[in-house]
């Protein structure tokens, strides 16, 4: 055997940061060779993906956009993950909130008041924990797998939005297009920087990824999640409340993606249509572990998943790459991801014989 | 090196000069060991000493960085462990290698190279087990067993071998008196038939009893070589740590305070199939007493363990009182509250998260009683000072409170966890094995502060599987037995054959299958 394996007695710390940066090294290397197979030339498609995008003030605004949502759910599944609590339904959260603050802002359609949009955020958070409840009631209380549960419901909330835009909440002067009203000024979230989409949801990520910090880090909350996902029986032996811990990572999740749904239905879109995410929910979940699970390191992996967004669609314009190079590019992260955490704990070496 | 003998053959195994680095320090250091056929030879020495890094070489699991390993006379290269086996060395290592979800007969097939077919397999197991007094059944999930258990899979895997050299690491610290007793009739047996054992262990009494042979290593290097027969267990562990060993101090019994902790009626059903359910187990310790409960692996300990620590509840809040308040139905945090501390079995994941530094550790257990938080937040300060005390006043040998719980040994790692309750000043505490796999220094050191923590007042609940440590540290014993606990008899009172009869009850050669038995049988 050439090489061989060790297990390390302490995590390398410094692997623990720098497998994300390989993973992004080994994604843009696989980039090029993919490229190329395409018969693109590799450096200009690469240019269009990953450095075009960053060189205009709007590139750069509409990277913020598309990183708001991702860093926001993405800390909010983070709880979970330290927790072992696997909420993999942020997408189907997402949708129910931005359903739950659709409605609100179509009651109060053409209504003023600096009221509207705290309360559809307050029925994006709630509508988001409540259908996270469900995987949280059913594994609190039957023990089944939140995996399955809040991955189902998903699709079960993208249906319910489709029926609603197709049916009760269509615009009644909309031609017959399956999409709501569009919001009046009131619920609609004020643009940071004048001529481009950056809305407020931006500044709302930072601060929760900082929020989400210091309850990880300084407080006994986080401590107790902390310990409940890296060592259930000293969880128990301690006495922490793990039911209650679950539903704390269930909520917090679903809460923050209904936010995020709020933030894209208040912010750039401005109504309610049949696909409010391009898969947010899920990408986040890559975010997530892109970013260490760590608020501050989400906020890194989400501006590069962001760009993953951007550059596909600006490669897709320049170079005219498929559409799916945004997936696989995501994919790759992931992959490599996953592949380079394995140095982390573990140390490939050639292998050694006794010496004589 | 001393030789052999002069009608003996050469040594089957001669280790010259073995040497092992690790980052900052030399865990064998020019290490010399020569063990002869049909010898049973002893490996002595505290944990640090480099014994468990010796027998990782000779096994294959590590690589040597210099010195050579000569096999039945001939340099040999030992790169794996399935090198070591194809040579005909076994191990049965004291940390198990086995895979929870799967079967014991599973395990055994997975542990050896040639398993064959399964049915004969299952039968040779059956034989084995059975010829040698560890009972076991094949077709059991390792995870419902207990570690005493666990430990037996592994002795029958490398038993299964016929095995050359057998090395055992630790193989009693889990057995009734009469079963090692019957183990070590085993060792000698294959020892006439020419096996050689290299056998590790801090029991003193069995090194004299059993080895023909000790090498002691103390701080990676060879100390000396003698024939235990001839030292003196005080000699031997003069040699083993450089200095007598400090026995626990017990106080006179008349200094007893009130009832601290009440056990009445407990009942509580078995968590899995293979669970073991406790049954009306009652019993009361006094402050300033320490109580030991005894028995075999797997009849109960990890469940009275629960129960009293509060991770299972019962169903009568009045099964347990602590300092006289019922607390049968709180849970662990509560009954913290009321002045419980507890140092569980499993250490690694259980008592401590191996991943947190020891500051975290500590609050683990201690936010509350140490005054660690303030609104919510962690006061990381407060939390430093107690990890601070509790390394300094425990002897935990750490490069500081920075570096995570699972990278101290065994033994450290057992002092952090109890320095951690009896600082936090309880009214009861239950420890369970404090010692398993902990070295004489550490745990002598752990003793001392079990009586200490009795003499200031608490009361101190002792479970193990080693009877020789419930004879030296408590004042009254009982034997758990099929989740039955029997009634408490006076230490100094027991004689070791009653107890050791009491606990193989059940588990030894001739099965009692008796439902009706209650602790009547066990009165002394």
């Amino acid at each position: 055997m050439p090489f061989r394996i060790d297990r390390r007695r302490e995590m390398s710390r410094g692997l623990l940061y720098l497998s994300p940066v390989l993973a992004v090294a080994m994604t843009v290397l696989t980039g090029f060779a993919l490229f190329a197979a395409l018969g693109q030339d590799p450096l200009p498609a690469l240019y269009h993906f990953g450095i075009s995008p960053l060189t205009t003030l709007y590139g750069v605004s509409e990277l913020l956009v598309k990183a708001a949502p991702l860093i926001t759910i993405a800390v909010g599944l983070a709880v979970g993950f330290r927790a072992n609590v696997w909420n993999i339904g942020a997408e189907g959260q997402l949708t129910f909130g931005a359903i739950a603050a659709g409605v609100v802002a179509l009651n109060f359609w053409g209504e003023e008041g600096g009221w509207i949009l705290p309360l559809m955020c307050l029925a994006g958070v709630l509508g988001g924990m409540a259908y996270a409840a469900v995987p949280a009631f059913l594994k609190t209380r039957f023990g089944v797998n939140e995996i399955l549960t809040s991955l189902m419901l998903t699709y079960v909330a993208a249906l319910l939005l489709s029926a609603l835009v197709f049916g009760p909440l269509k615009d009644p002067a909309g031609f017959n297009f399956p999409q709501s009203r569009m919001f009046t000024d009131s619920a609609l979230l004020p643009i940071i920087l004048a001529g481009t989409r950056l809305h407020f949801g931006a500044v709302a990520a930072l601060m929760i990824a900082v929020a989400v910090w210091v309850l990880m880090t300084f407080t006994i909350v986080g401590f107790q999640l902390r310990v409940l996902g890296q060592a259930p029986a000293a969880a128990r032996y301690a006495g922490f409340h793990g039911k209650r811990l679950i539903w704390i990572c269930l909520l917090m999740s679903g809460g923050l993606a209904g936010l995020a749904g709020t933030f894209e239905i208040a912010g750039p879109i401005g109504q309610l249509i049949p696909a409010i995410t391009p898969g947010y929910g899920f990408t986040a979940i890559i975010v997530a572990f892109l970013g260490r699970l760590h608020p501050l390191g989400i906020v890194l992996a989400g501006l590069v998943m962001a760009l993953s967004y951007i550059g596909g669609e600006n490669a897709q314009v320049e170079v005219g790459l498929p559409q799916a190079a945004t997936g696989v590019f995501q994919g790759l992260l992931l992959f490599f991801l996953l592949a380079s955490d394995f140095l982390v704990r573990y140390r490939v070496r050639l292998a050694r014989r006794v010496t004589e | 090196m001393v030789s052999i003998g002069i009608e003996r053959p050469g040594p089957r195994l001669q280790a010259r000069g073995l040497t092992k680095r690790f980052p900052g320090v030399v865990a064998a250091d020019k290490v010399d060991l020569s063990v002869a056929p049909g010898e049973i030879h002893a490996l002595l020495g505290e944990n640090g000493a480099g014994k468990s890094t010796l027998v990782r070489m000779i096994y294959g699991v590590l690589p040597p960085d210099g010195g050579q390993i000569h096999w039945e006379g001939r340099p040999a290269r030992i790169e794996s462990p399935r090198a070591a086996r194809r040579l005909g060395i076994g191990m049965v290592f004291q940390h198990f290698s086995l895979f929870e979800a799967m079967t014991v007969l599973e395990n055994v097939a997975l542990g050896i190279d040639n398993p064959g077919a399964m049915a004969d397999l299952a039968r040779r197991v059956s034989e084995v087990s059975a010829s040698y007094g560890l009972p076991l059944d094949p077709r059991r999930g390792v995870h419902t067993l207990s570690v005493g258990e666990r430990q037996r899979i592994e002795i029958v895997r490398s038993l299964l071998q016929n095995p050359k050299l057998l090395i055992m690491d630790e193989p009693t610290s889990v057995l009734t008196p009469q079963e090692v007793e019957r183990l070590f009739k085993t060792l000698r047996q294959l020892a006439r038939e020419g096996c050689s054992i290299l056998y590790i262990s801090h029991k003193l009494d069995e090194i004299k009893a059993l080895c023909d042979r000790a090498t002691i290593l103390r701080g990676g290097r060879v100390v000396a070589e003698c024939d235990p027969s001839e030292e003196t267990k005080g000699s031997l562990a003069r040699l083993m740590i450089g200095a007598d060993l400090k026995t626990a101090k017990r106080r006179a019994e008349t200094e007893r305070g009130p009832v601290r902790l009440t056990v009445e009626g407990l009942d509580l059903p078995a968590e899995s199939l293979h669970g073991t359910a406790l049954r009306k187990v009652s019993f009361n310790v006094r402050a300033g007493e320490i109580f030991g409960i005894a028995g075999v692996a797997g009849n109960g300990q990890k469940e009275l363990e629960l129960a009293l620590s509060g991770e299972r509840r019962a169903k009568d809040a009045g099964a347990v009182r602590i300092q006289g308040q019922e607390a049968g139905h709180l849970g662990a945090r509560a009954r913290r509250r009321l002045g419980l501390g507890c140092v569980p079995e499993g250490r690694r994941g259980h008592g401590a998260v191996p991943d947190m530094s020891l500051v975290e550790n500590m609050i683990l257990s201690g936010y509350e009683r140490m005054n660690l938080l303030s609104t919510g937040f962690i006061k990381k300060d407060a939390a430093r000072r107690f990890a601070e005390n509790v390394v300094v006043d425990f002897d935990v040998r750490a490069p500081g409170t920075a570096i995570s719980a699972g990278s101290l040994s065994g033994g450290n790692l057992q002092k952090l966890i109890v320095g951690r309750e009896i600082l936090q000043t309880p009214g009861v505490l239950i420890v369970s094995q404090p010692t398993w796999g902990v070295d004489a220094g550490a745990a002598a050191a752990i003793h001392r502060a079990l009586a200490d923590l009795a003499a200031k007042g608490a009361a101190v609940v002792i479970i193990s599987q080693d009877l020789d440590e419930l004879l030296e540290t408590t004042d009254r014993l009982a034997v758990i037995d099929r989740g039955v606990l029997s009634d408490p008899m006076v230490t100094a009172q027991a004689s070791i054959e009653d107890i050791g009869l009491m606990m193989g009850g059940v588990h030894g050669p001739a099965p009692v299958h008796d439902e009706a038995l209650g602790s009547r049988r066990y009165a002394v």
